[in-house]
C-alpha cells in the first residue's frame, strides 16, 4: 500500500510533466543560465579557477533544485490537488516518498544535460569516472531533494514561501555541497583521487539515510492541519 | 522555575563578578600574550550556544509530535538564546583571531565554521517564526529538529573539508591542560555562561508563556461580547 501510493504520486508527477515538460526546461535552462553567470564570473585570462568546475556544478544544481521545488508544490497548491492528497486512504509518509522521487527524477534528467555541459566547458573528465561519480552525484541529489522536499511540503501554505525555502534549505543542505564538490574535485584529480571520494560519498550516504528517515517520522505530524 | 529565578540571578552575578578577577589571576599565554584571554568567554560561548542548540532540539521534537505549546514556547526560547550565544561566539572569534593570527576570519578555523553554519540555521528558524506565517510553528520545529540533527554531519564534513589548511593549535593547548593557571578562569567562565544560558532560557519562557496567557484571555473576552 505504501509503495502503491508512493509509486501512484510518482506516475501521477511524471505525467503531468511529461505533458508539457515545463518544470524540466525551464530548471535546465535556469540552471544553463547560472553556469555561464558563474564562467564569466570565474574564468580570468582563459583559464578557469583550479576547482571551478565541482563547484559551478553543485551550485548550479543547488539553485536550479530549489527553484524545481518550489515550482512543483505551486503546481500542487494552484491545481488545489493537497487536499485531495491528504484525504488518500494511505499513510501520509507515502506521499513524501511519491514526491521526493518526482523532485530526484527531474534534477536527474536536469544533471543529464548539466553533467556533460560542464564537463565539456571546464575540460574536467568527469564522464571518465562515472563509477564513482554517479554515486555520489545520485546521493547527493537525494540528501538536497530529502530535505527540501519536507520544507516545500510544509512552506506551500506560507505567504513568503518562495524566499523562505532556500532561507531554511541552504544551512541544512551545506554539508551535501560540501561532499558533493569536495568528492566530485577529488575524482577530477589526475589520477583519481578515488578514497577520498569514497569518503565523501560515504558521508552523503549517511545524511541520506538519517534526513530521509527523520522527514518520515515527522512528515505525518507536520502536515496534520 | 520561576522561584529558581532569583537565586540563579545572584548566582550568576556573582560569577561573572568573579570571571574577571579569576581572568585577571591567570598566567598570560606565551606566544598571543593578553589577547588570548578572549578565549575565556568565546568558548564558554560556544559552550552556552551548544547547550541552547540541544534543549531546541529536544523541545522541537516534542512540540512535533505532541503538539504541546509549552514546549514551543522552551524550543522559540532555546533558539532565540542558540543564536545570541552564537553572535557572541562569532564576534570573540574574529576580535581573537585578527589579533592572533592577523586576519579576521579563517576559513579553516574548524569551530568558527561550524558555528557560523548552525547560527544560519538558528536564524533561519527565527526567520520562520516571524514571517511563516499560521502554523509557522511546526515548520520551525521542523526546522529546529533537523538544525539539531545536522549538528554531527557539520562537525564531520566542516573537519575534514578544512584538512588541507593548518590547523589551529593554540585551543587545544589550552584545553589540553598545558597551561596550567588556565583551568580556574576557564571553569568559572563557563559555569558563568551556562547558568546565565539557564537564567535567560526559564526568563525567556516564562515571558512567552505570560504573552500566551494574555493572547487567550483577550480572545475569550473577544468571544464573550
Amino acid at each position: 500500500m505504501f509503495l502503491r501510493t508512493a509509486l501512484l504520486v510518482l506516475r501521477k508527477d511524471v505525467a503531468i510533466e511529461w505533458q508539457s515538460l515545463e518544470i524540466l526546461a525551464t530548471t535546465v535552462f535556469f540552471a544553463i543560465g547560472s553556469v555561464v553567470v558563474f564562467a564569466f564570473a570565474l574564468v580570468k585570462e582563459g583559464q578557469a579557477a583550479p576547482d571551478a568546475a565541482p563547484a559551478i556544478l553543485w551550485v548550479a544544481l543547488l539553485f536550479a533544485g530549489t527553484l524545481a521545488l518550489g515550482r512543483t508544490f505551486e503546481r500542487e497548491r494552484y491545481g488545489e490537488t493537497l487536499r485531495a492528497l491528504l484525504l488518500v486512504p494511505a499513510p501520509r509518509a507515502a506521499l513524501y516518498v511519491g514526491k521526493l522521487l518526482g523532485i530526484v527524477a527531474l534534477l536527474g534528467g536536469a544533471e543529464v544535460i548539466l553533467v556533460p555541459l560542464i564537463a565539456l566547458l571546464f575540460n574536467a573528465p568527469l564522464l571518465g569516472r562515472l563509477l564513482l561519480f554517479v554515486p555520489l552525484l545520485v546521493a547527493g541529489t537525494i540528501g538536497f531533494a530529502a530535505v527540501g522536499t519536507l520544507f516545500a511540503a510544509m512552506l506551500m501554505r506560507a505567504r513568503t514561501r518562495d524566499v523562505l525555502l532556500p532561507i531554511l534549505l541552504y544551512p541544512i543542505t551545506i554539508p551535501v555541497i560540501i561532499a558533493g564538490v569536495r568528492g566530485t574535485s577529488a575524482l577530477l584529480e589526475s589520477p583519481a583521487d578515488e578514497p577520498t571520494a569514497i569518503m565523501w560519498l560515504a558521508i552523503v550516504a549517511c545524511f541520506d539515510v538519517v534526513f530521509i528517515t527523520l522527514a518520515l517520522w515527522t512528515f505525518e505530524p507536520l502536515m496534520m492541519e | 522555575m520561576r522561584k529558581l529565578v532569583t537565586p540563579l540571578t545572584l548566582l550568576t552575578a556573582a560569577l561573572f563578578a568573579y570571571v574577571p578577577v579569576s581572568i585577571a589571576g591567570a598566567p598570560n599565554e606565551a606566544t598571543m600574550g593578553l589577547v588570548q584571554k578572549i578565549f575565556y568567554f568565546h568558548v564558554p560561548a560556544w559552550m552556552a550556544m551548544g547547550a541552547a542548540i540541544a534543549v531546541c532540539g529536544a523541545a522541537s521534537t516534542i512540540h512535533i509530535f505532541k503538539n504541546r505549546p509549552a514546549a514551543d514556547r522552551t524550543a522559540a526560547a532555546a533558539a532565540e538564546l542558540a543564536v545570541l550565544f552564537g553572535v557572541i561566539g562569532l564576534v570573540t572569534g574574529p576580535l581573537w583571531g585578527r589579533k592572533a593570527w592577523g586576519h579576521w576570519w579563517n576559513w579553516g578555523d574548524a569551530r568558527l565554521t561550524m558555528a557560523l553554519l548552525l547560527e544560519l540555521v538558528f536564524v533561519s528558524y527565527l526567520v520562520v517564526r516571524a514571517y511563516g506565517g499560521p502554523g509557522s510553528d511546526k515548520l520551525a520545529a521542523a526546522v529546529g529538529l533537523f538544525g539539531t540533527a545536522l549538528t554531527p554531519f557539520v562537525y564531520v564534513s566542516v573537519n575534514l573539508w578544512r584538512t588541507v589548511h593548518p590547523v589551529t593549535t593554540v585551543v587545544p593547548e589550552l584545553m589540553g591542560g598545558s597551561m596550567p593557571g588556565a583551568g580556574l578562569p576557564f571553569t568559572v567562565s563557563s559555569a558563568a555562561f551556562l547558568l546565565l544560558c539557564g537564567l535567560l532560557l526559564i526568563v525567556r519562557i516564562h515571558l512567552a508563556s505570560r504573552q500566551a496567557t494574555l493572547d487567550e484571555l483577550y480572545l475569550a473576552e473577544d468571544d464573550g461580547v
